[in-house]
C-alpha cells in the first residue's frame, strides 16, 4: 500500500428502509474518519450510535447508502466488486460473537485452515505449518485442534475468531465488540493479545467497545459517536482527560472506578432521558433533548466538528480551541 | 445498619442442579446475612453461582431445571427451603423485590405497566382499587419515569429499554418490600443509562431504607454502591467483608486477580491489566481441595486437598473473611478466633 492513510471515510451514511416506509432508520448519518496506519482506534457510543454499522461499512459487509470508504488509499466498493479476495488478505473483521461466526461443524483445524484453502495459500504441509504458527500467536495450545467451537470456552473461541483472521496476514484488523461477551477475567486476557499482536504484527486496528475502561487502556485514538454521527474524535488520553463535548463528559463521567475511595467523593453527571430515536434525530444538536447546557442555536443548528483543547475535534456550539463547556 | 438482626440469612447453603445426565454443585457451603438498609454485592464471574445462590431459595430458577437445595435461607420467621409453594410466592411477593437483567422477564407482554403495578399493589400491599392506581403512578414518577399517567397506559413494548428497567424497579417496589434482589440490573444498559438506574437504586435505598442484595460481575458498580462484598468463586466463598475491604485491601489470590484484571478508569497512572490464567474448574467433577488451585500462583500441596476455610481477618461488625491460609500465612496476616 502506499503512504495514504489505512483507513479513510468520507461523508458517509448508511440508512435503512423502514417496513412501513415511514422514516428510515439513519444508522450513520455523515461520517468522516481517518485512522492512520499502526494505530489502535477505539470507536464508542450508546446503543443505537451507529458504530457497529460503521465498523460493518468499513470492511463491506454493510453497503453505504452514500459516501465512501477507502483503504490505503483504494475505494473499497471498487476493490471489493474487482477484486474481493485481495480485499481480504488486507482486510480482516473479527465478531463479537465468536461461536455465531464459525461452522459449529467445522473443527477448529477446519476453521482455520479454511481461509488458507481458498487463498490457495501452500500444500497441505505449508497450511499445516501456518496454523501451529497462529496457534501460538493468540496463545491456544495444539490440543484444540481437533475440538469443535462448541466445545471451547468463551475466550478459546475468540482466540480462534482472531487467528482466522489473521491467517492470511491482513495489516487491517476491524473489531465489534470482541469483548463484550467475556467474563472480567477472561476479558483481560484477549485486552492483553490484542495489544501484543499489534506491536509484533504491527497492525492497524479499529475495535468497536463499550467498555472505556478497556479502551483508555489500550486505544491510541478514539471517536465518540452519537446518534449516528461522531460527536468528538482525537488522541485518547488527553481526550478522556478533558473531554469537550457534554455528551462525552457525561459518557465518561458513567463509567465507575472499582476503588470505593474513589467512588464515594465523586461527582456524577446523571443525564435526563434516553437517546432519541435514530430514525427521528431532534433539529439542531442531536445531543440537544438530553444536553443540560444546551441553549438556543443547539435546537436549531446542527454544530459541525471543530478543533477543542485537547487536540482533537469536538460537534458542540459552545466548544472551540479556546474552550469548552464543563457540566 | 450494623448490629441490627439480619433480615434475610443463609446458612450452609448448598445447591445441587440436575440436568438429564449431569448434576452440578452450582453453590457450596455459602453463608451470608443482609442486614436492614445495606446493600450486599454478590460478585462472581460466569458459573461462580451467584445467581443460583440468591434466587434458588426464591424458587426462582428456570423451569425444567430439578434443583436439590440444603442448607438453610431464613426470612421474616420462615424456612424458605421448607415452606410450602404458595407461601414461598406469598413471601416473595410481599418480603423481596426481585429485578432481574432482562425487564421483560418480570413484565407481562400482554398488559399496560400501570395496572401491573396496580395488581401488585393490590394484593400485597392491601391497597384499595382507586388507592392502588394512585399509588402505581407515583411509583412510575419515583422510578423516574417523565409523565407517568400516559405511561400508566402503556404496553411494555411502547417504552425503551431504560424506561423498562425502572418499570420493572417500579413493579419490585410496589408491594414495599424489605429485600430488593438486584440481579445484574444494568448489565444491558447503556453507560448513561446505567449511572441513571444505579442513582434510582442509591435513591430508593436512602429513602425506604430496604436492603438490597446486588448480583454483578461489574467491579465498578459494587464500589459505587455496595456496603458489603461476598466473593464467589465455583460455587465457595473465596472472601467477603465491607466494599472498603475487600475492593481496597484485598487478599485472596482470587480476589487480587480479579481486581487485577479490572483497569481502573479514573486511577492516574496507566497499571498494567493483569489477567488470571487459565478457566474456572468444571463444576461437574469437582477436586476436594481449594476450587482456586488450577489458577493460583500460590498453590501448595495442602491446597488440593482440604477446602480452604473462611478465616476472619479482621472482626468487626462486617468482618473481613478469607478462605486462603496459604496467603495468610505468607504475609504475617492474623486471624482472629
Amino acid at each position: 500500500m502506499s503512504d495514504a492513510a489505512a483507513i479513510e471515510v468520507r461523508g458517509l451514511k448508511v440508512h435503512f428502509a423502514n417496513r412501513s416506509g415511514a422514516g428510515a432508520v439513519r444508522a450513520v448519518d455523515g461520517i468522516d474518519l481517518t485512522v492512520a496506519r499502526g494505530a489502535f482506534h477505539g470507536i464508542v457510543g450508546e446503543s443505537g450510535c451507529g458504530k457497529t454499522t460503521l465498523a460493518r461499512t468499513i470492511v463491506g459487509l454493510q453497503k453505504e447508502s452514500e459516501g465512501t470508504v477507502l483503504i490505503g488509499g483504494r475505494n473499497r466498493a471498487e476493490w471489493l466488486k474487482s477484486d474481493r479476495k485481495s480485499f481480504s488478505r488486507e482486510v480482516q473483521f473479527v465478531f463479537q460473537d465468536p461461536l455465531g461466526s464459525m461452522s459449529r461443524r467445522q473443527s477448529v483445524y477446519q476453521t482455520l485452515e479454511e481461509p488458507l484453502q481458498i487463498h490457495r495459500f501452500g500444500s497441505s504441509v505449508e497450511r499445516r505449518r501456518r496454523i501451529a504458527e497462529l496457534l501460538d500467536l493468540v496463545a491456544l495450545p495444539e490440543t484444540v485442534l481437533d475440538r469443535l467451537p462448541r466445545s471451547l470456552s468463551g475466550g478459546q473461541r475468540q482466540r480462534v475468531s482472531i487467528a482466522r483472521a489473521l491467517a492470511l496476514k491482513p495489516s487491517i484488523l476491524v473489531c465489534d465488540e470482541p469483548l463484550s461477551a467475556l467474563d472480567v477475567s477472561i476479558r483481560a486476557q484477549i485486552v492483553n493479545l490484542f495489544t501484543s499482536l499489534q506491536k509484533q504484527l504491527g497492525l492497524t486496528i479499529v475495535i468497536v467497545a463499550h467498555d472505556l475502561a478497556i479502551v483508555r487502556e489500550v486505544c491510541s485514538d478514539v471517536t465518540v459517536m452519537y446518534l449516528g454521527r461522531i460527536s468528538e474524535a482525537g488522541v485518547t488520553r488527553p481526550l478522556f482527560r478533558e473531554p469537550a463535548h457534554p455528551y462525552s463528559q457525561a459518557l465518561l463521567s458513567a463509567v465507575p472506578s472499582p476503588d470505593p475511595r474513589i467512588e464515594a467523593g465523586r461527582r456524577r453527571i446523571i443525564l435526563a432521558g434516553d437517546p432519541p430515536s435514530p430514525s427521528a434525530p431532534p433539529p439542531g444538536c442531536r445531543f440537544n433533548t438530553r444536553c443540560p447546557v444546551a441553549i438556543d442555536v443547539c435546537r436549531v443548528e446542527e454544530p459541525m466538528l471543530r478543533s477543542v483543547p485537547h487536540g482533537g475535534v469536538a460537534a458542540c456550539h459552545l466548544a472551540d480551541s479556546g474552550r469548552r463547556p464543563v457540566i | 445498619m450494623s448490629d441490627a438482626q439480619p433480615i434475610y440469612s443463609i446458612e450452609d447453603l448448598v445447591i445441587d442442579l440436575y440436568a438429564t445426565t449431569v448434576s452440578v454443585r452450582a453453590v457450596d457451603g455459602v453463608s451470608f446475612n443482609v442486614r436492614p438498609g445495606e446493600t450486599v454485592a454478590v460478585v462472581g464471574e460466569s458459573g461462580s453461582g451467584k445467581t443460583v445462590m440468591t434466587l434458588g431459595p426464591l424458587g426462582l430458577l428456570p423451569e425444567g431445571v430439578t434443583v436439590d437445595m440444603k442448607g438453610s435461607a431464613r426470612a421474616d420467621g420462615s424456612e424458605l427451603l421448607s415452606i410450602g409453594s404458595r407461601q414461598l410466592s406469598d413471601l416473595r411477593g410481599r418480603y423481596f423485590g426481585v429485578i432481574f437483567q432482562d425487564p421483560m422477564s418480570a413484565l407481562n407482554p400482554m398488559l399496560k405497566i400501570g395496572p401491573q403495578l396496580a395488581r401488585q399493589a393490590r394484593r400485597f400491599a392491601g391497597l384499595s382499587h382507586e388507592a392502588a392506581r394512585k399509588e402505581a403512578v407515583s411509583l412510575l414518577a419515583r422510578s423516574g419515569i417523565p409523565d407517568p399517567e400516559d405511561r400508566y397506559n402503556r404496553y411494555p413494548h411502547e417504552m425503551s429499554g431504560g424506561m423498562l428497567q425502572r418499570a420493572m424497579i417500579a413493579l419490585a417496589l410496589a408491594a414495599r418490600p424489605r429485600v430488593l434482589i438486584a440481579d445484574e440490573p444494568t448489565t444491558a444498559l447503556d453507560a448513561t443509562v446505567q449511572a441513571q438506574i444505579l442513582e434510582l437504586i442509591r435513591q430508593i435505598q436512602r429513602e425506604d431504607g430496604i436492603a438490597v442484595v446486588l448480583i454483578t460481575h461489574d467491579i465498578g458498580v459494587v464500589a459505587s454502591v455496595a456496603d458489603r462484598v461476598i466473593v464467589l468463586y465455583a460455587g465457595q466463598v473465596a472472601e467477603e467483608g465491607t466494599a472498603m475491604d475487600v475492593l481496597t485491601r484485598p487478599v485472596h489470590p482470587y480476589t487480587r486477580g480479579l481486581l487485577a484484571s479490572v483497569p481502573d478508569f479514573r486511577a492516574d497512572e496507566r497499571a498494567a491489566t493483569r489477567e488470571i490464567p487459565g478457566l474456572p474448574p468444571n463444576q461437574i467433577r469437582l477436586e476436594p481441595g481449594c476450587r482456586f488451585a488450577e489458577r493460583c500462583e500460590l498453590v501448595e500441596a495442602g491446597c488440593r486437598q482440604h477446602r480452604p476455610p473462611l478465616q476472619t481477618i479482621s472482626a468487626s461488625t462486617s468482618p473481613h473473611r478469607v478462605a486462603c491460609p496459604v496467603v495468610l500465612k505468607r504475609e504475617g496476616i492474623a486471624v482472629h478466633v
